[in-house]
């Protein structure tokens, strides 16, 4: 669905028309929701239900047709089309998932076409906030918001039915539903992980590791015996397996998170240097040239000219780094650990069949990776605003 | 030759060899040549003829490998750390993240100019090169001209006597191209600097110069010495008359006569 976003053609002075894949998408969705009135929505050994014996999934589906033809003969656009097309999708969404919740494993091939149409008219609504184009900035940041938020949320729909639906045992994967429980039923053991891994091991490695880096990069630009010495060495560092370094990490510095942000220092480390080393050869000869014109000296050129210009390198290491930091702090936490950490409750909560708090911790490590990546981005546009890939 | 003003630039004898894996290279051979205050002179000439090099060399860009240069009575170093010129390249070379009044404040930085000082220069040169009112613009949201004319205030802004010109203009369209000279001719005559200007332009070599300085490659080396004896204070439409046109014809036969030989 995202790939399409960027091709939707404006539906500028000439007359409406679906484009292809809406008009498919439509035309289908229509016909299942038809169809599936006349197929077995619940269904057993001994018994098989229709459409009839649910109300409420039956005025959804109503309400879908209702939606439905209109926009399909082109009579209803725009944003209201977005807007209707998302609410019914959404109120689908949620009856299926609470019929399914009540027969687990139960699923009728109605119950599964109505799926397709529920997730069919979605991707419609996505199409249609793609080829939006408001006036007032804020609409247009909150669509840019909503499209991958869509996304996302069927992700964890299709989810939820199809493991309802199928009744796929919970050691194997849980429903959506069963982390969220565990997620909201335990927030002090998750908390006590977070500031643990996250708080501890992950931030302070981050800080020593990208500090150090970056700080041993100027140090190698400035003294050229330390690029031939050091950069090997650093190169050999970045190629120490994390498995095999956890461990005597955890033999030098303890159980507790400093062997944690020790790892995480190694896995950073060398990113920070190599991606600075470029970044400060990246000054061009006439840019040196002008400050020796000005007859600056070593520290002066570096501040005022080849920092800022390697900053655009420093920030796509402090990217990667970001989401290696936290790999780095969790698979440590395997080799020995406290009794806290998220490595530690995965690693523990997996042996106890777990597995919801398995996903729960997981889904905490996700939030919390992609909070930390996204606040780098946000850093990352204030600093180097100038640079081609971020200034408008 | 450079008449009664006192000279600013005083090369002999001068030659510039650069050590390559195919053997040496003569960029430049022999350059005698003397630049008096307030002159304007181009160096002239194909490319490969050694005319930027000899513009870095005046600059401290480049050592000379033989002979003598003076700048300011000193040597290009002392000058240079002296901070005796401003040099402009064949492009703006602004700093992206500075607005175009930091970017002209860069050097006073570097030099340790006060900041009321430093705001003082940047008003009086932005108004120099007419960019008032683009203060808080960045480089990129201005047009090639316009970042080129910043980069000329940015040269001016520490007052430097001697202005040396690395093709300035070469990157712009002929109707910027003439725009600019005039206003570069105007800023001449209201600066009194010594310009030193590196051109492969015989039009924008004769409208600007009072002295033009013909190059001719392999080795690199002075063919003609010629003194403009057009007035001072000039318009474009001095390019029509027949005595620009004269100087323009020698400039152009001595670019040929010292190229025949290559082709």
């Amino acid at each position: 669905m995202s790939a399409r976003e960027g091709t939707t053609p404006a539906p500028a002075p000439r007359p409406h028309r679906l484009g292809a894949v809406r008009t498919v998408l439509a035309s289908l969705a229509l016909a299942l929701a038809l169809v599936a009135t006349m197929m077995p929505v619940i269904a057993s050994d001994t018994m098989a239900l229709g459409l009839l014996a649910f109300p409420l999934l039956a005025a959804m589906v109503l309400a879908a047709v209702i939606v439905l033809a209109p926009y399909r003969l082109c009579l209803l656009r725009g944003p209201r089309a977005a807007g209707l097309l998302a609410a019914v999708s959404y109120a689908m969404a949620f009856v299926l998932i609470s019929l399914i919740a009540a027969h687990p494993g139960q699923a009728g091939s109605g119950f599964w076409a109505l799926v397709v149409v529920a997730w069919a008219i979605a991707w419609l609504s996505v199409e249609e906030m793609a080829g939006l184009k408001p006036r007032q900035p804020l609409w247009g940041r909150a669509i840019a918001l909503a499209i991958p938020l869509t996304f996302g949320a069927w992700l964890l729909i299709l989810w939820q039915v199809l493991v309802v639906g199928f009744a796929v045992p919970k050691v194997l994967l849980p429903p959506p539903s069963d982390i969220w429980v565990r997620l909201i039923a335990s927030p002090e053991v998750l908390w006590a992980d977070f500031r643990q891994t996250f708080l501890k091991g992950v931030l302070i490695g981050y800080a020593l590791g990208c500090g150090a880096g970056f700080l041993v990069a100027i140090l190698v630009d400035r003294v050229p015996f330390l690029r031939r010495g050091l950069l090997p060495i650093g190169n050999l560092v970045s190629a120490l397996p994390i498995i095999g370094v956890a461990p005597i990490m955890v033999m030098w510095f303890g159980f507790d998170w400093p062997s944690k942000a020790a790892v995480v220092v190694i896995m950073t480390f060398f990113p920070m240097l190599v991606n600075t080393v470029t970044g400060l050869a990246a000054a061009d000869r006439m840019q040196l040239d002008l400050m020796h014109t000005y007859a600056a000296n070593y520290p002066q050129t570096l501040l005022k000219m080849r920092l800022p210009m390697a900053m655009p390198f420093v920030f796509n290491a402090l990217k990667i780094n970001s989401t290696l930091a936290l790999i780095g702090a969790i698979v440590a936490e395997f080799f020995g650990t406290p009794i806290v950490g998220m490595g530690f409750r995965i690693s523990t909560e997996v042996g106890r069949m777990n597995i919801d708090m398995v996903w729960a911790s997981i889904a905490v490590a996700a939030l919390a990776g992609s909070l930390f990546y996204g606040l780098v981005t946000l850093a990352e546009r204030a600093v180097t605003f100038w640079h081609p890939s971020v200034r408008r | 030759m450079t008449g009664p003003e006192r000279s600013v630039i005083d090369i002999e004898n001068l030659s510039l060899t650069f050590e390559t894996n195919d053997g040496p290279v003569h960029a430049l051979s022999d350059i005698d040549l003397s630049i008096g205050e307030g002159d304007f002179v181009s160096l002239i000439g194909p490319s490969g003829c050694g005319k930027t090099t000899l513009l870095r060399v005046i600059a401290d860009l480049e050592a000379p490998t033989g002979g003598t240069i003076s700048v300011n009575g000193m040597s290009p170093e002392e000058a240079r750390l002296k901070r005796a010129y401003g040099y402009v390249f064949q492009a703006a070379a602004l700093y992206p993240w500075r607005t175009i009044a930091d970017n002209i404040a860069l050097p006073l930085e570097i030099m340790g100019f006060a900041k009321g000082e430093r705001e003082e220069r940047i008003r009086r040169n932005m108004e120099l090169v007419n960019l008032s009112g683009f203060e808080r613009k960045y480089p990129w949201q201005l047009s090639g001209g316009m970042q080129q004319r910043a980069s000329i205030a940015r040269a001016l802004s520490f007052d430097p006597d001697l202005l040396l010109m690395d093709e300035p203009f070469g990157a712009l369209d002929e109707i910027v191209r003439d725009h600019l000279n005039e206003q570069l001719l105007k800023l001449w005559a209201k600066t009194r600097k010594t310009v030193v200007f590196v051109t492969h332009s015989i039009p924008e070599a004769v409208f600007l110069s009072t002295r033009i300085v013909v190059l001719c490659p392999r080795p690199g080396r002075i063919y003609d010495v010629i003194e403009s004896d057009l007035p001072r204070e000039r318009t474009l439409d001095i390019r029509e008359t027949p005595e620009f046109l004269k100087i323009a014809h020698r400039v152009r036969e001595g670019l040929r006569a010292g190229h025949s030989y290559d082709d």
